[in-house]
């Protein structure tokens, strides 16, 4: 069952995205940027957690995820360190996949021609 | 000379002695790849950028137009060119090398007809003998202009066009043998407060017509008079919704004799969305697929109306309209003409 819930909020997230390209016109920069601020709202409201007890990689797929990543390394670690570990701990969940996307970026840079 | 409101008449007849029309790899496997001079394998052009492509297939077609006139490449007195990208430059490089005074245009993708239309007053009001008239665009170097990141990969919807990669170039001489240029008309800029960059068909269908209303109407003809009317990148969203505008003005227009060179370039099975686009597309049908087919017989006059969306990446970022415009000339064969 967890299969199908994922199918269904996954590809209802991407829905969304998917409206916000076509009927209201936004560049992929601002539908991602909106999403990801989304995923961040969600989990601030406390909401985003039990979407992926619920739906599991359906919600930890799709982009909004980051976002809550983002707020949740931020929340974490101010409890334990204060007001500065919101700065210190937004990329603490997030920071595996910066920096995969930087290694692979720059392997496939030197592959590759990196020029577009 | 002035032919009604913005209308020139050429009564000297400027002669179009012969093209240059150079594309990609892309372009080859279109329904004219027959029509190019030279056909390219590799989108680079073994070049470092797709902009110095751009600047070589300009080079190219210019460098054809020439050696198939038989003349030198001195005795050409100037060189009208424009594209899409930043200021101009790949025109101003291929410039530099065709080495001879140059006027630099902008109109967009209506590039082509504005300096065919200005080289044929030139050469009609005694100016020049020889004037390269030309214009390149790369896919490429377009996305890179206009698009996101191209290493983003963003969605296209059906509506976008295919930026085609090649170069037309025509040499316009006062006499000898080759299809005159008749008349010319210059468009005006036709705003409709449209937004969106992925429909520029749709944006310029109407500054076409506007254009071809204009047209007909100093040069007090019906449409029929022209074997074809060609527009120049409406691709399929633009080319119907232009067709249905001409017909609510009380033009009578055979929808066969009414094509898109955007439509003419690549071949049906081709993931071009609407069709083709950029600056070289007019140029390459034109110079290339259309005038064979007047030197063939085929055709006898035909009425180029090159269509240019003028907006540039900073005013859709700031929200504004697009701006468009169509400028039209007529090529007729000698003997065929009025």
């Amino acid at each position: 069952m967890i299969y199908f819930w994922a199918f269904v909020v996954g590809g209802l997230i991407c829905v969304i995205g998917q409206i916000m390209f076509d009927v209201f016109k936004l560049t992929p920069a601002h539908t991602l940027t909106t999403l990801v601020i989304t995923g961040a709202i969600l989990d601030g409201l406390g909401l985003y957690e039990p979407l992926i007890n619920f739906a599991g990689a359906g919600a930890t797929v799709p982009i909004t995820s980051f976002g809550n990543s983002l707020v949740h390394g931020a929340m974490a670690e101010a409890e334990e360190h204060g007001l500065i570990g919101v700065i210190t701990g937004i990329f603490e969940v997030t920071s595996a996949g910066i920096s995969a996307a930087i290694i692979f970026g720059v392997i496939a840079s030197l592959l590759f021609r990196p020029k577009g | 000379m002035l032919m009604g409101r913005s209308s020139w008449q050429f009564n000297n007849q400027p002669v179009i002695l012969s093209t240059g029309v150079v594309g990609g790899p892309f372009e080859a496997q279109g329904k004219i790849a027959k029509d190019f001079d030279i056909l390219h394998e590799d989108l680079w052009l073994k070049q470092t950028s797709f902009e110095k492509a751009q600047q070589m297939m300009m080079e190219e077609a210019s460098q054809v137009a020439v050696k198939k006139a038989n003349i030198q490449k001195g005795q050409v007195d100037y060189f009208i060119s424009g594209d899409l990208i930043n200021q101009i430059t790949p025109s101003t490089f291929a410039a530099k090398s065709v080495d001879v005074p140059y006027l630099g245009i902008f109109s967009a993708c209506a590039t082509s007809a504005e300096s065919l239309a200005l080289a044929a007053l030139i050469i009609n009001s005694g100016g020049a003998n020889y004037i390269l008239s030309g214009t390149a665009s790369h896919n490429a170097a377009a996305e890179r202009q206009f698009r996101y990141p191209t290493e983003y990969g963003g969605q296209k919807p059906p509506t976008a066009q295919w930026t085609v990669t090649g170069a037309g170039c025509a040499l316009i001489a006062p006499s000898g043998e080759g299809p005159v240029i008749t008349t010319a008309t210059i468009g005006k800029v036709v705003d409709m407060g449209l937004t969106d960059p992925f429909n520029m068909g749709g944006a310029m269908a109407p500054a076409a017509v506007d254009t071809i209303v204009r047209h007909l109407t100093d040069r007090n003809v019906d449409a029929d008079f022209y074997d074809l009317i060609i527009t120049g990148d409406l691709g399929k969203i633009g080319r119907e919704s232009s067709y249905d505008l001409l017909k609510e003005k009380g033009i009578k227009l055979d929808a066969k004799k009414y094509v898109d060179c955007g439509l003419t370039v690549y071949a049906d099975d081709q993931p071009v969305q609407a069709g083709g686009s950029g600056t070289a597309c007019s140029a390459v049908a034109t110079y290339g697929h259309f005038l064979n087919r007047m030197k063939e017989g085929k055709l006898n006059r035909i009425l180029l109306v090159a269509t240019g969306s003028l907006h540039s990446p900073m005013s859709v970022q700031q929200n504004n309209s697009i701006p468009c415009i169509a400028h039209a000339v007529s090529i007729e064969s000698r003997g065929g003409g009025s």
